[in-house]
């Protein structure tokens, strides 16, 4: 089981927080797991698509190439804009 | 080094004291702050709302600040971050280095502000006369973060002790 986090315009297009999702074997990577939930659709594939997409594993930013584990967190977010 | 989230108003005065309190190697003090402004590309804001990722956030924070004790020597940091609803002219930030001399406090300070721009999960959605819209990303700000990892072999040379 891994958890997936959705922030700010993200959070507000998908209309979702976060969920859970079973690691299957297909999904080695946070790629693995974009590609995925792009394909549920046009929304998700046009937020998830975004070519400035944000990511993070277990609360530290990352390359979405990054091997992921069981119960990883993973978080997406478009740039962030602090300060 | 402190780091903290936070709703409510900081106090800069006591900030910027706890950066020299009962250290008498700090030579240097700077800090920033950052402010709510009342115009954002050419429209009228009537306020904010910050969101962030807690738990990320704080790790981040803590990492910027670690980088930079890598780099300068510094004597104090803190940094605190507002969330939640803001109105105009309201403190957003404030960034506070100290060290034993002025260069290494100017330094440190723009460093830890330019990444906490870039690597910083919190985001702004400003209210303006046609809704609620999600501040975007500026370029200038991730050129602002590329200048640091031009000098970072330099500076790095320049820790070596003579």
């Amino acid at each position: 089981m891994i958890l997936i986090n959705y922030f700010a315009r993200y959070r507000e297009q998908l209309n979702l927080g976060g969920e859970k999702l079973p690691l299957t074997d297909s999904l080695r990577t946070i790629e693995d797991v974009r590609r995925l939930l792009m394909a549920r659709g046009e929304l998700w594939s046009q937020v998830l698509g975004e070519n400035n997409l944000m990511c993070a594993l277990n609360q530290e930013l990352c390359h979405p190439d990054r091997v992921i584990e069981d119960y990883d967190e993973i978080a997406f977010f478009p740039p962030v804009t602090g300060g | 080094m402190t780091v903290r989230v936070q709703r409510e108003v900081f106090d800069v005065g006591r900030l910027i004291a706890s950066l020299q309190a009962n250290d008498p190697g700090v030579g240097a003090v700077v800090n920033f702050v950052g402010y709510v402004r009342d115009i954002n590309q050419g429209e009228a804001v009537a306020g904010l709302f910050l969101e962030h990722y807690p738990g990320m956030t704080e790790r981040s924070l803590q990492k910027i600040i670690d980088n930079a004790r890598g780099r300068w020597p510094l004597r104090a940091v803190e940094i605190v971050h507002r969330i939640g609803p803001l109105s105009i002219s309201e403190p957003i930030v404030f960034v506070g280095v100290s060290s034993p001399h002025r260069q290494a406090a100017f330094e440190a300070c723009a460093f830890i502000m330019d990444y906490l721009k870039t690597d910083a999960p919190f985001w702004k959605r400003e209210d303006v006369a046609g809704g609620a819209r999600w501040v975007d990303a500026r370029d200038s700000d991730r050129s602002a973060v590329e200048r640091w990892a031009d000098t970072s072999q330099e500076a790095a040379m320049q820790r070596v002790p003579a």
